[in-house]
């Protein structure tokens, strides 16, 4: 579905952020994206869709190489290609609905998107897709109005009204708490397995990612260093990704919040019994 | 997927009148008040096509400044301007500290504080002009009723923002000073002057940069600076001289504006 | 009890180098200043300025008591003066927006030549009072209210230009980018991603000029701009201080009600 051939970019600094990435995502995968701060994930990311220009290499998807469209022409191909933000970034000052709307821009024209006049099934797509997000009531609300998991549904929600067949999922937790970090990737997956979509999901999170992920790449330098399923996540992999550190607190840290988490499950199962 | 019970429309819900029919009464309102307003101008379209012909003589006289002809009585107003705007800043920012200081609420007595507030309040009200006119029916022509009109302006504009810096001043420094026995002025110079001294700074040097600026104003009425010089070249209808009088205008106020910021920079 | 040390080290506590530097520094402004005094007071005639108590108190009692009857010739100027500063910032803020997005670094099109204009605009429109451009407007469209609307409108680009494109550099820009990843043109990102963001600004400015407009057109009229201020400029003509005392009045009335309305309505919008 999605092939990315020699992929480099070095930024104007003279930084080089992506060094040559070679990658397959065949349709319906979920791939997460890991490595340390600065290792280029969000770059690799923003160059599949362009809002980073890559320096050199081909982006293919299908049989389109996005590298070399012009203005227009990425244009269309961006509606293939939905993307969700780390901090949502939604538009705050517009209502929710604008927001799910906005994800219809690559297929109106602008007087429709001027004056709010969408299509009818756009508009009932919408409706159906907050209420798959479970936020039909919130329709009306201001974004700024909603909380940090219910501003991220919108963010999939708008993503989703592209109708993409690809997904770009750029640290969709990191400003939410663990819970729920753990509802919006269930969400995410859920509705990729529904759609057969395929994603990249940009994760620093690692026990997140080996729960949620059915294949994980590990980012370095620009460079990828690690390709294969979760289970094969070693603790010399994770060095190899990450470089020296006690893997095993930060395991221990986690299994620790797995466990008060499903000490919680229990007792609200005891009191709805 | 789309499930045919969803709705097909949606309209944006109204974001500050809620009421439908406080809304069409307000857009009715608003489109009579422009009907009535656009009405009530009269322009004589004769007289405006006469003007086009000025106005491209001004446009030239702007791209071509003359200089040299009028250079005595521009560099004249020039000089009173300068000098008139900067001993106003410095007695209008002199006079204002203790005003300032009496119409801060956490300092002043309360009859000092009602005094000092209302002196601002009539300093503000007022327009630059407006004095300028009492002042030279005072005073007679000339930069001096200048200078006193753009001192007592100054007094308003930087008393009150030094009045309300010192209200919001950290009190918890002033507490301790006071606690260690000071007497006022003690905390006034311990407290309040090391907390408010570069805001004051940063202000006195912006009312420099507006003091000018009105400088080419209130020349208009007989005060004096740039502001006749120009008056008389447009009634003359020199248009080469008017320009070079704002290109001037226009260059000094770029001038202090980027010399203040740096200034500000460089005391704190 | 630290932090004050602290902040009153920044105002003692010097290097002689530094405090020789300060004191020079004050040494030169009073300087500066006597010789200002003396340049500016060459032409003074003191003999006037001893004689402006006489003058201040003969000019008092002739304004008091103000003659109340002048003011039912005051309503039809008044209402031109508020059409000037209504519709003169109306025409002001409509050419200040493209200004403003040609100055804006995230949205002009060309920065190297669109964008120094604009700032010249800017910079020209703020310098200018607007009573220097109601001078120049009268001479040359001739007297009346529609130089002072274009004098309010051109002294309006300035200030409403200069705040709006400030409020579109601050602009987030991840809300942008999100808008240009969903496949949107140029025009669309312009309306869901940026003007949603600075509509707040722009009204609050707006309004905010508008109040001060109010204030500078009731002075238009001395220079012959149309409103309230040429009654003023007649009265003062006549020495008629009785009836320029109403004249103020009404005028410092009008600037403290039309400042009740901006505050008003700005809190409304935001």
């Amino acid at each position: 579905m999605l092939h990315l051939e020699q992929l480099s970019k070095t930024y104007k600094t003279g930084e080089t952020a992506l060094h040559d990435v070679t990658l397959d995502v065949p349709k319906g995968q979920i791939l997460g994206l890991i490595g340390p701060s600065g290792a280029g994930k969000s770059t690799l990311i923003r160059c599949i869709n362009r809002l980073v220009e890559p320096s050199s290499g081909k982006v293919l998807l299908g049989d389109v190489d996005l590298a070399k469209l012009g203005k227009a022409d990425l244009r269309r191909q961006r509606r293939r290609i939905g993307m969700i933000f780390q901090e949502y970034a939604l538009v705050e000052r517009l209502t929710v609905m604008e927001n799910v709307l906005s994800g219809r821009l690559g297929y109106v024209p602008f007087w429709r998107s001027f004056l709010r006049k969408y299509p009818p099934a756009d508009i009932q797509r919408a409706y159906a897709l907050l209420d798959r997000v479970g936020l039909i009531d919130h329709a009306d609300k201001r974004a700024d109005a909603l909380s940090g998991g219910q501003r991220q549904r919108v963010g999939i929600a708008r993503a989703l009204a592209q109708d993409p067949e690809l997904l770009l999922v750029d640290e969709p937790t990191a400003s939410l708490d663990p819970k729920t970090s753990r509802q919006i990737m269930r969400l995410l997956t859920e509705i990729c397995t529904e759609r057969g979509l395929p994603a990249i999901v940009n994760i620093h999170d690692v026990p997140l990612a080996q729960q949620f992920m059915q294949r994980i790449v590990g980012l370095r330098a620009g460079r990828v260093v690690f390709d294969g399923a979760p289970d094969a996540l070693t603790e010399a992999a994770l060095t190899q990704i990450y470089g020296e550190e006690d893997w095993n607190a930060m395991r221990a840290g986690d299994a620790e919040q797995a466990a008060a988490e499903a000490d919680a499950r229990d007792r609200i199962a005891a009191l709805a019994k | 997927m789309t499930a045919p019970s969803y709705p097909t429309t949606w309209r944006r819900p109204p974001q500050i009148v809620k009421d439908r029919r406080w809304r069409l009464a307000l857009q009715i309102g608003i489109l009579v008040y422009l009907v009535l307003a656009i009405g009530s101008v009269e322009v004589n379209w004769a007289r405006v096509y006469d003007g086009l012909e000025r106005g491209q003589r001004f446009i030239m006289g702007f791209l071509q400044p003359d200089f040299s002809s009028r250079w005595r009585d521009i560099s004249q107003g020039l000089v009173e301007s300068l000098t008139m705007t900067l001993t106003s800043t410095v007695v209008g920012v002199a006079i204002s500290v203790p005003i300032g200081i009496g119409a801060a609420r956490n300092l002043a007595p309360r009859w000092i504080y009602y005094i000092c507030r209302s002196i601002i309040a009539v300093s503000r009200a007022l327009q630059e002009i407006i004095i300028a006119i009492f002042f030279v029916a005072m005073f007679g022509f000339g930069p001096f009723a200048g200078f006193l009109t753009l001192s007592f302006a100054t007094i308003g504009f930087i008393a009150k923002l030094l009045a309300d810096d010192i209200e919001e001043i950290n009190e918890s420094q002033a507490e301790a000073i006071r606690s260690t026995g000071a007497s006022w002025w003690q905390v006034v110079n311990y407290a309040i002057q090391p907390q408010v001294m570069p805001r004051l700074i940063g202000l006195s040097l912006y009312r420099l940069d507006i003091n000018f600026r009105e400088s080419a104003v209130i020349g208009i009425v007989g005060a004096g600076g740039i502001g006749a010089t120009l008056n008389t070249a447009i009634d003359r209808y020199e248009y080469d001289s008017a320009g070079a009088v704002l290109l001037i205008i226009i260059a000094i106020v770029m001038v202090a504006e980027y010399g203040s910021s740096y200034l500000r920079k460089f005391l704190q | 009890m630290t932090e004050i040390t602290h902040h009153s080290q920044v105002w003692t506590y010097r290097t002689p180098k530094a405090r020789l530097l300060l004191w020079g520094g004050w040494l030169a402004l009073v300087a500066l200043f006597v010789w200002c005094w003396q340049v500016m007071t060459r032409d003074t005639i003191w003999f006037f300025v001893a004689d402006a108590p006489r003058q201040a108190a003969d000019i008092g009692s002739r304004m008091l008591p103000p003659r109340w009857s002048y003011m039912s010739e005051l309503w039809l100027p008044l209402w031109d003066t508020i059409n000037i500063a209504t519709l003169g910032t109306i025409g002001g803020v409509i050419m200040a927006v493209p200004v403003a997005f040609m100055a804006a670094r995230n949205t002009t099109p060309s920065a190297r030549i669109l964008r120094p204009i604009a700032l010249f605009i800017i910079v020209a429109s703020r310098s200018i009072n607007s009573l220097i451009w109601a001078l120049l407007l009268v001479a040359i469209i001739g007297p009346g209210l529609l130089a002072g609307i274009v004098a309010i409108a051109l002294r309006s680009i300035g200030f409403v230009g200069k705040l709006l494109y400030e409020a579109i550099e601050e602009t987030d820009a991840r809300q942008i980018e999100a808008i240009e990843a969903t496949g949107a043109g140029g025009a669309q990102v312009l309306s869901y991603g940026i003007v949603p963001q600075i509509m707040p600004a722009f009204w609050g400015i707006s309004v905010f000029r508008w109040d001060i407009n109010i204030r500078e057109s009731t002075i238009l009229g001395l220079v012959g701009a149309g409103g309230i201020g040429l009654k003023l400029q007649a009265s003062l003509n006549v020495l008629a201080w009785s009836q320029v005392s109403v004249i103020l009045l009404l005028i410092l009335a009008t600037v403290v009600l039309s400042e009740w309305v901006s505050a008003r309505m700005r809190h409304a919008i935001i």
